[in-house]
């Protein structure tokens, strides 16, 4: 008995850890979404290229771990803003459907561009972490610190995050735009500005996610399609929801990870979107989400 | 520029709006039929493609383009319409039982993932559409007593009676008949009231529903119409290969054919052809251009990818109606001359329409 019971557990956190790195990217679409209404599809591809950012400051410049960290989650900040600048802000007021199309566009580009970039390529890569084969034991558990960092670095952020909307000025800033743009653009928000930042932290999650992705999965051109499994994380949390994302994220990640082990083989791949269109035709509104009324 | 005079309501939905227009299309007709005399195997292969993924792209076109619902699960359809097309001939029954089947069950399905689509709209049922695309993905992959799953079936070349669709130029004209046929289908849906009820609920839901649109009905009549269209495509795509897996129908796929659609210019069935013929002579185009290329470049695998994806992000912003909306632009300037102004074609843009507060 005790067994099974460890065992479960070793499926539930490695679920978690697993669920971390979803709700992670769909923090990432989520944020986006609040704050101009697109989703972004390229939000996976975002999470390699940071990936492939940390592998060059970490692997090929030989930096040490947590400045190539750094290092990464700033110069994707900067990229997101930048993306947002030269490809997106040329289409504000264009229909959502068009803008989401050119995210489409822009992760097959950012995808193949990535296998083209010299020392980058189609291989698979590695760097070691301060995790890398360090592991904590208790009783029949054994848990990867490389798990434990994904689960604790989220947790991290999550708190960061709340700080940042509840408590400084660019936040709430933030928030007002979302809720309604019209109205932060009398109050004095600069809307631009803020499209501007929820790029660049969308971005820089996205990096985030993809470091500590990176010991599990390893570095390659197509670890961005994990982007797919996080909409129905986002999906389920309801989609405008930071803590819906997080939370969405967890329950598709235990589930997949129980599904692996208690179902059939081939329901592990699908638990997520099975759940998904359950959501979508039960609950479309998600567990965090409001109701939308549709106005004229 | 030429001026109607319109005596009857019927004449601002008639099929070819002038004369003129029903033999310039004629002649096109005849033309492609004339082309397997002039042009090679291969070209015709291509072109064979083309007709192929113009009848799944028509099929899109009346769901995203006319009625703006947002697929991203069309690979399913396609699939579903190979699989059916596949199963049914290798246990022995006819092509021609196995296409319109293929159509018919896509487009059973298709009311299926209509049902929940009628709560949804927008991203909420491209990502629904999307979850469903790869439930069916990997149910092909495990359902292997009928599917042989990862390892792919084989098919024998159409036959009807006693006609073998064997050569290139023989499966051509297939393909070409079809696409035909669905063309006008098409052309002729959109132009009854169940077509006209797609246009308004595209244009605006609750207008429609105002004006007495049942949204239900011709929601699911759309999806199921244009998974009928992409279950034929299907059908005929695998005959062409008579080698199918499911690795040949994942997400890519229904980009893929979005990207054509959008391309194309969204809303007209020009559209629909013009962007699929883009897409599929795409890589053509990178090949022929190789030698042009710089070192770097040219033996990138990831040149096409690259390219189609720089290819949708570039239309969107700068020619946001596609190449049939180009094409219109230049037949306008040539029609009303000197008086061309850029403005008539000017969008208003929408500024802080938000959905949900």
């Amino acid at each position: 008995m005790a067994q099974v019971l460890s065992d479960l557990l070793q499926y539930v956190l490695s679920g978690i850890a697993t669920g971390c790195i979803y709700g992670l990217v769909a923090l990432g679409f989520v944020l986006i979404y609040k704050a101009t209404e697109v989703v972004n599809f390229a939000q996976g591809e975002l999470m390699t290229l940071g990936a492939f950012m940390a592998f060059t400051f970490i692997g090929i410049l030989k930096l040490p771990y947590w400045a190539g960290f750094l290092f990464t989650v700033l110069f994707m900040g900067i990229f997101g803003s930048l993306l947002e600048r030269v490809v997106l802000r040329p289409l504000v007021g264009e229909p959502v459907f068009a803008i989401v199309m050119v995210t489409i566009g822009f992760g097959i580009f950012a995808r193949s561009a990535v296998s083209m970039i010299p020392g980058w390529g189609t291989e698979t890569y590695g760097f070691r972490t301060p995790f890398t084969e360090k592991f904590l034991k208790h009783g029949g558990l054994i848990i990867s610190w490389e798990h434990m960092a994904i689960i604790i670095l989220t947790a991290a952020l999550v708190v960061l995050f709340y700080c940042f909307f509840k408590y400084t000025r660019i936040g709430v800033a933030m928030q007002a735009a979302s809720e309604n743009q019209l109205a932060a653009v009398y109050m004095g928000v600069n809307v631009k500005k803020v499209f501007s930042l929820t790029w660049a932290i969308s971005s820089a999650v996205g990096a985030f996610a993809g470091i500590l992705l990176a010991p599990i999965t390893f570095v390659h051109m197509n670890m961005g399609f994990i982007g797919l499994k996080a909409f129905p994380a986002a999906v389920l949390g309801g989609f405008g929801s930071v803590p819906g994302a997080i939370v969405g994220g967890l329950i598709i990640g235990v589930t997949e990870s129980l599904a692996g082990v208690y179902l059939p083989i081939g329901w592990k791949d699908v638990a997520a979107y099975i759940i998904l269109i359950l959501v979508l035709m039960v609950r479309p509104e998600g567990i965090f989400g409001i109701q939308e009324k549709k106005k004229v | 520029m030429r001026f109607l005079m319109r005596r009857d309501y019927y004449e601002d939905i008639r099929l070819f709006r002038y004369r003129s227009t029903f033999f310039w299309y004629l002649a096109l007709v005849v033309g492609i039929l004339l082309l397997p005399f002039v042009l090679g195997d291969y070209a015709i292969s291509q072109l064979t493609f083309i007709a192929i993924y113009s009848i799944a792209s028509v099929g899109l076109m009346l769901l995203t383009g006319y009625t703006g619902q947002i697929s991203l699960g069309h690979a399913a359809f396609f699939a579903i319409g190979s699989y059916t097309s596949a199963i049914l001939t290798t246990k022995g029954a006819p092509f021609l039982v196995g296409l319109p089947m293929a159509g018919v069950l896509a487009a059973l399905v298709g009311i299926i993932i209509g049902l929940p689509a009628l709560r949804l709209s927008g991203l909420y049922l491209a990502i629904a559409t999307m979850g469903f695309s790869f439930i069916v993905e990997e149910v092909l992959v495990r359902w292997d007593k009928l599917t042989r799953g990862n390892l792919g079936m084989h098919l024998k070349p159409p036959t009807i009676g006693p006609i073998e669709f064997v050569t290139e130029k023989s499966y051509y004209y297939l393909a070409l008949v079809l696409l035909i046929f669905v063309i006008l289908a098409a052309k002729n849906i959109l132009r009854s009231p169940t077509g006209r009820a797609m246009i308004a609920i595209r244009d605006s839901e609750v207008a429609a529903q105002t004006m007495g649109v049942n949204l239900a009905k011709y929601k699911t009549m759309a999806f199921a119409i244009s998974a009928f269209f992409t279950g034929l495509a299907g059908s005929l795509y695998a005959h062409k290969l008579t080698f199918i897996n499911p690795e040949s129908y994942t997400i890519l796929v229904s980009i893929e054919l979005l990207a054509m659609i959008i391309i194309g210019g969204l809303g007209s069935i020009h559209g629909a052809v013009f962007g699929t013929a883009f897409v599929i002579l795409l890589p053509q185009m990178i090949i022929l251009s190789k030698n042009y290329l710089p070192h770097f470049l040219r033996d990138q695998t990831g040149l096409e990818p690259a390219l189609y994806g720089l290819m949708i992000m570039l239309f969107i912003i700068f020619e946001p109606m596609g190449i049939y909306g180009r094409w219109r632009k230049i037949k306008f300037y040539f029609e009303t001359f000197p008086l061309y102004k850029k403005e008539t074609f000017k969008k208003e843009k929408k500024y802080y329409k938000a959905e949900r507060h």
